[in-house]
């Protein structure tokens, strides 16, 4: 195999991380941002019980030490049940001081429970009492490149209706889905202001190249530690850190709507690992044939799976911007 | 014209009125000029517009994806052409 052969092939292990070389970069970079540049004493993380906040937890703690760091656990009557279980299990584990706080009561007086449910019975008028939903986007196809999404309900017996969304209702059920991540990242800004810390943000690289958070939600923070990490990478590095393998072994899950839902599900139509591999391909222009031997997809699906990664990152390219001001 | 009014609705809807900016030929999603909720919009103006029902299986870049492939689109639902 030629040189340049060989820089147009893709492995998984190109994904491959040092995690005891990258650990220790990104715990001085931590001090670094926290201590002198931002000037704060500490950090605190919102922990969720998935692998990006328990990571990021775990990098502060080895930057900071325990006492620096305080992680919060928000979770609103939605959430799924494991959600609490195992953010408490992230505290326990780190040894860090963790603040309970539970959203249901502010999501209420922001009447977002309310005017789920109203905005959810115009599209489907048989959601009741005890029923659960999410949104469910498309799979890309050979002749589709954007995606449409589905409202899913199913009653408490299990019965499902599916019903695809007008943008219009798929903009107010979104708005109102982000109270919970601008709630949550207002609590942490809270707590950063209480004791003076700064927030770390969770987001990881795929989500902040396509865009896949909510601005001034889970896309805020004064520092982010893992936003240059495949989804992959990070998992790698939850089991160096040592976190519970409750965590490094669990999928993730994106645990916005009552229904179980992959985040794979919602946003990227792919495992994550799949993801990860067509992303890399993208971002370094490798083939799709070379992505496409190491993951078992066809070449016309990467390719198509390229151009809709490039199209995502330039539409949603105003949730990474920063204010616009005219020329003074 | 069943294309003038989709273009007038892009137009004025994502191009701020900037028609100059679209040729009626190119692809509204590789010129970024639509995402997929802008795709939804479209879809829920012709609708509304043309009174017909888009299926699922009816969302394709075949018939979406430009000003000309969705007039033709529309065209065909409503039996105008042959």
């Amino acid at each position: 195999m030629t040189a340049k052969e060989h820089m147009n092939e893709f492995s998984y292990d190109s994904l491959k991380l040092d995690c005891e070389k990258e650990t220790a970069r990104l715990t001085a970079f931590i001090s670094e941002a926290v201590g002198r540049r931002l000037r704060r004493q500490g950090a605190v993380v919102g922990i969720s019980g998935g692998i990006d906040s328990s990571v990021t937890a775990a990098l502060c703690v080895r930057a900071l030490g325990a006492e620096k760091v305080i992680g919060l656990l928000m979770p609103e009557r939605d959430s799924h049940p494991d959600t609490l279980k195992l953010s408490r299990l992230v505290g326990e584990s780190l040894g860090i001081k963790t603040f309970y706080r539970d959203l249901t009561p502010i999501l209420t007086g922001l009447g977002f429970y309310q005017d789920m449910t109203a905005c959810i019975r115009e599209v489907i008028p048989e959601f009741g009492e005890g029923w659960r939903w999410k949104i469910s986007a498309s799979e890309i196809s050979e002749d589709r490149v954007f995606t449409f999404f589905w409202l899913v309900v199913q009653s408490p017996p299990g019965e499902i209706i599916k019903k695809r969304l007008l943008a219009e209702k798929l903009l107010h059920l979104i708005a109102l889905s982000n109270f919970k991540q601008r709630t949550r990242k207002m609590l942490e800004y809270h707590y950063a202001d209480r004791f003076n810390y700064a927030v770390a943000g969770t987001s990881n690289l795929p989500e902040s190249d396509q865009g896949f958070f909510v601005k001034l939600g889970d896309g805020a923070g004064d520092f982010k530690p893992i936003a240059h990490l495949y989804k992959s990478q990070i998992y790698q590095l939850g089991q160096y850190l040592g976190l519970p393998e409750a965590i490094t072994g669990r999928q993730p899950t994106a645990d916005i709507h009552p229904l179980s839902q992959g985040q794979d599900e919602f946003f990227y139509g792919l495992p994550y690992e799949q993801m990860d591999a067509c992303l890399y391909g993208e971002k370094n222009s490798l083939p799709p044939e070379a992505v496409a031997r190491a993951t078992g997809l066809s070449p016309e699906r990467v390719s198509l799976i390229y151009k809709q990664l490039a199209h995502r990152r330039a539409v949603n390219e105003y949730l990474s911007l920063l204010p616009l001001y005219p020329e003074p | 014209m069943i294309r003038d009014e989709i273009k007038k609705f892009i137009v004025e809807k994502f191009l701020f009125n900037c028609a100059d900016q679209l040729d009626d030929e190119a692809s509204l999603l590789e010129t970024n000029t639509v995402d997929s909720v802008g795709i939804l919009e479209i879809v829920g103006f012709i609708e509304n517009r043309f009174n017909l029902k888009v299926e699922d299986e009816e969302l394709t870049a075949e018939n979406l994806d430009s000003i000309n492939k969705i007039a033709r689109f529309v065209e065909k639902k409503l039996g105008l052409q042959g």
